[in-house]
């Protein structure tokens, strides 16, 4: 159960939020121009990484504010929380 | 007659409080203060089961919560029997019985002890290799596995006991009460740490309560002395909570620990009633202090499984704490110094102790000095080859060990004992640290795995972090008090410790035999009767990695988690393969460090409390109209209202004739609402449904259809607009949190830049759904100011207005074809709009009806039900939706997912209608539809998704996708079950009413 610190509300458990896969992935502003590999693209492929990953998570039972975190998912440390639009942290 | 061998008073024994228990139906006394482990070895009961594979009699072997053995079946017959339940663990109480639990029909006499003598035949992976076929055969087996592997039984009626769950925050968590535990706690809350200690025993002090080692001294006095008057003084220490009978089962990451009070276990059963049994403690602390001790581990050799063979510090605890001798005739079989303490504690209180047999070449310390001045014989370099005694040990052999204690030499020599004491090192109790994420390192020292990289604020001190001495405990533990807490100074400054500083070890994993180790039987793990040789054969086999090794033998996969076996496990691997321990790593100690009950896991989430439901205003009017409920998420929706000693059919069929003919009602409160507001809450609709919003008047509705980005049907529901920058959109009963979600999702992070405010407001508004050709009629009664004219107020469009003082809006929109309203008023009203509507209704023979006849309604439109006709795979294309997709539109969520080429294919599973042949039977929903009878195997069209007997077309009715169905208008198919083939015809989905024509009847 991690303790996480939603950049709006502060620490709280993590029965609070939900996870929502990969950051940083920008919808295409123009889909209809894109083929049909390059959709999938966006569409389906997402990282799978040991190691230090960024995330999407919503506080859904809270302030249902979505922001990202880096997180460590070989020992589950997260490294950083910062606001959906911030620059993701350098590494 | 049995034996009484209480050989001393302790104090921790009330010998004024006799307590009668039964154990295997015969009446048996303890005293106040006994677990029923001490109990039944006061009465010189050894022999408490057998083991799990060969069926082996086994007694009692520790003194705690690792015991492997002693597994009782707790108060059996009885609504609080508890299987799996430690004897070392259960305190005695008047009136408790307990028996043996693997063991049929008797401990005494096992059927299943024949396994033992058939044992080469079930050698590791036994039940892999021989179970495995044929596999028709896996039933007998399986039956023959679990009626004679009796892992204990289950209660049969309802728990009678309340079980509590509670949050906990703290700065400091101790676990463990030992000398290192109550020390850190007392320090940390002295420093204004707010500390919670807890301990599973219902003691404080550890091993060190009873220790009376003469030579080791802390301020001059004995160990335990000086640890009582430290424990006395707890007491007085303010920020500091102490939990007894309390085991920490889980330590997750962050902090987060999960521990079982127990708080009436030891209790009478007159004394539990209405108490709070067990709870279970949700503790986040800011530091961790782990003190869980060590385990003793035994050795490894030839038959050393026979009831009478104890560790040898569970032999000191029950002579020392508990007043009981475990035997008459003992004999201790060491690789260190601790048995010697042990033999001393038996001495000192008169019993006769024969021999230690000591794997060392010797030992000067003076434990050992004080035991030759004894006159008790030690037995260097020796090692003991085998043990006879079958349901107690009566004798063991010895011989010589080799220089590199690889064999044994020169001749046997006999000793005759009831009573076999084994110390074979220390075992750090790791499991916590590494449950919580942290990583152990293997010291080739102490032979041991210590703590090493920490990921979360904890340290590990005491024993568990690899001190076992006491002046090694108390130093390190002073520095890492003082580091974590960051404090300068302790109650540890001015202590001055004294011990017996000797401690040498010789380690060996698996001691030898003179047989060959085929014809031995060294047991490592004994719940589940696994034995070197087992390893060895895995290895063998192939077997490479420690997990797979473990799964494949069994080893460490009892209930008792492999707790005394798993490091011998881990050597004989190590040193079989040629690799170092360090190199080969552990396997992965998962929660629960001890078994939970699931009382415990549930707490008071039982019967009414064991799933959140909702409930509409409206739901008492259905109680007391003899509703049927179903469960729609988490709302409980009326299903139909039987009158009369009406089925379910009946009910549906008289409700359905009953809404196209004249009037019914259905309560809609649970529909999803979400206020949309903002400057661009039309460009949001726009990119969010397929359909285009931007033109619809104020006052309109309109039905929307929303995909997920992959082009598939995600929801579906009308939005009506309210003002210029104001809709209230509807969603499925099901998906309101979810859409919501979703909405906020894209609002948040793709497009920030538009001005939109979502809000929930399902729960603030309560809907009623009046529907049928009279409904204009009922809701002129209710409202007669409203002018209900098709000019005025046509399908499709929405109207606020007043039903007395209460303010409502109304739709006038249909999901049933008739001509509908659906009227929202506040939640807290809706009861009152209901029985209005009824009681206005009644000249028209208003009929409530439920999900069943609203499903049939639409189904003999055609109507979809999102996730009941579409599974997540359907586009609107498949769904015969085109209509809905616009095609001027730039985008919207899923639009470019349409014209995917998988998307476009012509033959995907496309949503039709279907008639059977024979316009009485109905289609089972779920059923399969084929083309071809004759085919092997069979191709697999689609499937049934919504089917009824429709009482208005007095004929079946269904929906059902089927693969290229689109173009197969009129084609015969067939439903083939179990016992007949269905012919059925496909057909256009919308079978009643095509023309829409009664919306505006
Ligand atoms: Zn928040």
């Amino acid at each position: 159960m991690f303790l996480i610190n939603c950049p709006y509300c502060g620490e709280r458990d993590q029965q609070e939020f939900k996870a929502g896969g990969e950051a940083h992935i920008e919808r295409p502003k123009q889909p209809t121009e894109l083929s049909d590999d390059e959709w999938a693209e966006y569409l389906f492929m997402r990282k799978n990484i040991k190691g230090v990953q960024f995330e999407r998570w919503n506080h859904a039972h809270g302030c249902r504010k979505w922001f990202n975190m880096v997180r460590d998912t070989s020992n589950d440390e997260i490294k950083a929380i910062y606001k959906m639009g911030e620059k993701p942290p350098a590494q | 007659m049995t034996k009484n061998l209480r050989v001393k008073s302790s104090e921790y024994i009330d010998e004024t409080n006799r307590i009668s228990f039964k154990f295997n139906g015969k009446t048996y006394h303890g005293f106040k203060g006994d677990t029923l482990a001490s109990a039944l070895l006061a009465n010189d009961v050894h022999l408490v089961g057998r083991s799990f594979k060969y069926h082996r009699p086994r007694g009692i072997m520790t003194s705690g919560s690792e015991e492997p053995n002693a597994i009782v079946q707790v108060n059996p017959g009885t609504n609080r029997t508890e299987p799996n339940v430690r004897a070392t663990e259960v305190e005695i109480y008047e009136g408790l019985e307990a028996s043996s639990q693997n063991c049929w029909p008797s401990v005494e006499f096992d059927i299943g002890g024949i396994n033992n003598f058939l044992s080469p035949f079930f050698p590791a992976g036994f039940y892999y290799k021989t179970f495995m076929w044929p596999a028709s055969f896996w039933e007998k087996y399986e039956f023959f596995i679990r009626h004679s592997a009796g892992l204990g039984k289950s209660p049969t009626t309802t728990d009678p006991d309340i079980y509590d769950h509670r949050n906990v925050h703290c700065d400091v968590l101790v676990v463990g009460a030992g000398i290192s535990g109550i020390m850190a706690a007392k320090n940390a809350a002295k420093n204004n740490f707010k500390t919670l200690l807890v301990e599973e025993k219902n003691e404080l002090g550890g091993s060190t309560i009873y220790e009376n080692n003469e030579f080791n001294k802390i301020d001059n006095k004995a160990p335990s002395e000086w640890l009582k008057k430290e424990i006395e003084e707890l007491k007085n220490i303010k920020n500091l909570e102490i939990k007894t009978r309390t085991s920490v089962a889980a330590y997750h990451q962050y902090n987060y620990l999960l521990a079982r009070e127990n708080l009436t276990d030891h209790l009478e059963a007159k004394d539990k009633t209405n108490k709070i049994r067990q709870r279970l403690l949700k503790i986040r602390a800011k530091k961790v202090i782990l003190a869980a001790g060590a385990l003793e581990r035994p050795l490894i050799f030839n038959n050393n499984d026979r009831p009478g063979i104890m560790l040898s510090s569970a032999i000191k605890k029950y002579s020392e704490f508990y007043g009981v001798a475990c035997g008459s005739k003992n004999v201790f079989f060491t690789n260190n110094d601790s048995a010697y303490e042990s033999a001393i504690s038996l001495y000192n209180k008169g019993i006769n102790v024969e021999a230690i047999i000591d794997i060392r070449e010797q030992s000067e310390s003076k434990i050992v000095k004080k035991v030759k001045e004894a006159g008790i014989k030690i037995y260097w370099s020796h090692s003991i080859v085998d043990t006879t005694g079958y349901k107690r040990l009566n004798s063991i052999s010895i011989m010589k060990l080799s220089n590199d204690g690889t064999s044994v030499t020169g001749s046997k020599i006999s000793i005759s004992c009831d009573c076999l004491g084994v110390a074979g090192g220390w075992t750090p109790a790791v499991h916590l640290y590494t449950q919580s994420g942290s990583k152990l390192k293997f010291d080739e020292e102490k032979k041991v795995f210590l703590p090493n990289q920490n990921t979360s604020e904890q340290i590990s001190v005491g024993s568990c972090g690899g001190d076992f001495k006491i002046d090694e405990i108390i130093k390190n533990l002073n520095q890492k008090l003082k580091d974590t807490l960051n404090i300068n100074e302790t109650d540890l400054d001015s202590i001055k410790v004294e011990i017996d500083q000797e401690n040498s070890k010789r380690n060996i994993w698996l001691l030898p035999s003179d047989k060959p180790i085929g014809k031995t039987k060294p047991f490592v793990d004994y719940q589940n009767d696994a034995t070197a040789k087992d390893i060895k054969l895995a290895l063998r086999e192939g077997f490479k990695s420690i997990e797979h090794v473990k799964r494949y033998t069994t080893t460490g996969m009892g209930t008792d988690q492999g707790k005394l076996g798993n490091m011998h496990a881990l050597g004989i691997i190590a040193d079989t393969a040629g690799v170092k321990m360090g190199e080969l790593g552990t396997t992965t100690f998962r929660p629960p460090y001890t078994p939970l009950t699931f009382g415990t896991i549930v707490g008071r989430n039982v019967g009414k409390f064991f799933d959140i439901f909702r409930r509409t205003p409206m739901n008492d009017w259905h109680v007391e109209n003899k509703a049927k409920f179903e469960n729609v998420g988490q709302w409980k929706r009326a299903w139909y209202y039987p009158i009369n000693g009406e089925t379910m059919h009946q009910a549906v069929q008289r409700e359905s004739k009953a809404a196209r003919e004249s009037a019914g009602i259905l309560d809609a409160s649970t529909l999803g609402k979400i206020d949309i507001q903002g400057s661009d809450a039309s460009e949001f609709l726009n990119r969010v449904y397929t359909n285009a919003w931007s033109k619809l008047a104020i006052g309109k509705c309109r039905y929307g259809l929303m995909l997920n980005e992959d082009g598939m049907v995600y929801d579906d529901g009308v939005t009506t607009r309210l003002g210029e920058n104001h809709y209230i959109m509807t969603t499925t009963t099901g998906g309101a949190a979810n859409v919501l979600g979703k909405l906020e999702d894209y609002l948040q992070t793709e497009w920030p830049e538009l001005d939109v405010y979502l809000t929930s407001v399902t729960d603030h508004y309560a809907t009623a759904s009046l529907c049928g050709p009279n409904s204009k009629k009922i809701l002129k009664k209710i409202i007669p100011d409203l002018d209900l004219s098709d000019e005025n107020f046509p399908h499709m469009s929405f109207k606020e207005s007043k039903i007395g003082n209460i303010q409502c809006r109304i739709m006038r929109i249909s999901f049933t074809g008739e001509h509908s309203y659906e009227i929202n008023v506040q939640a807290s009203y809706g009861k009152d709009l209901w029985e209005k509507c009824i009681e206005a209704g009644k000249e028209f023979n208003i009929t409530p009806y439920g999900t069943e006849t609203m499903h049939l309604l639409r189904a003999e439109k055609g109507f979809i039900i999102v996730g009941q006709d579409t599974d997540g795979t359907m586009t609107p294309i498949d769904l015969q939706m085109d209509w809905i997709v616009s095609k001027k539109k730039y985008d919207f969520i899923g639009k470019r997912s349409l014209y995917r080429s998988d998307t476009m294919r012509e033959d995907r599973k496309q949503l039709v209608g279907l008639l059977t042949d024979d316009p009485n039977i109905v289609l089972e929903e779920g059923a399969q539809i084929v083309s071809e009878l004759n085919q092997s195997p069979v191709e697999m069209l689609g499937h049934v998704t919504s089917s009824y007997f429709s009482p208005n077309l007095k004929k079946s009715i269904a929906l059902a996708v089927v693969r290229g169905g689109k173009d197969m208008m009129g084609k015969k198919l067939f439903v083939p079950m179990e016992n007949k083939n269905i012919n059925v015809t496909v057909a256009n989905p919308v079978f009643y009413d095509e023309k829409n024509e009664r919306l505006n009847a």
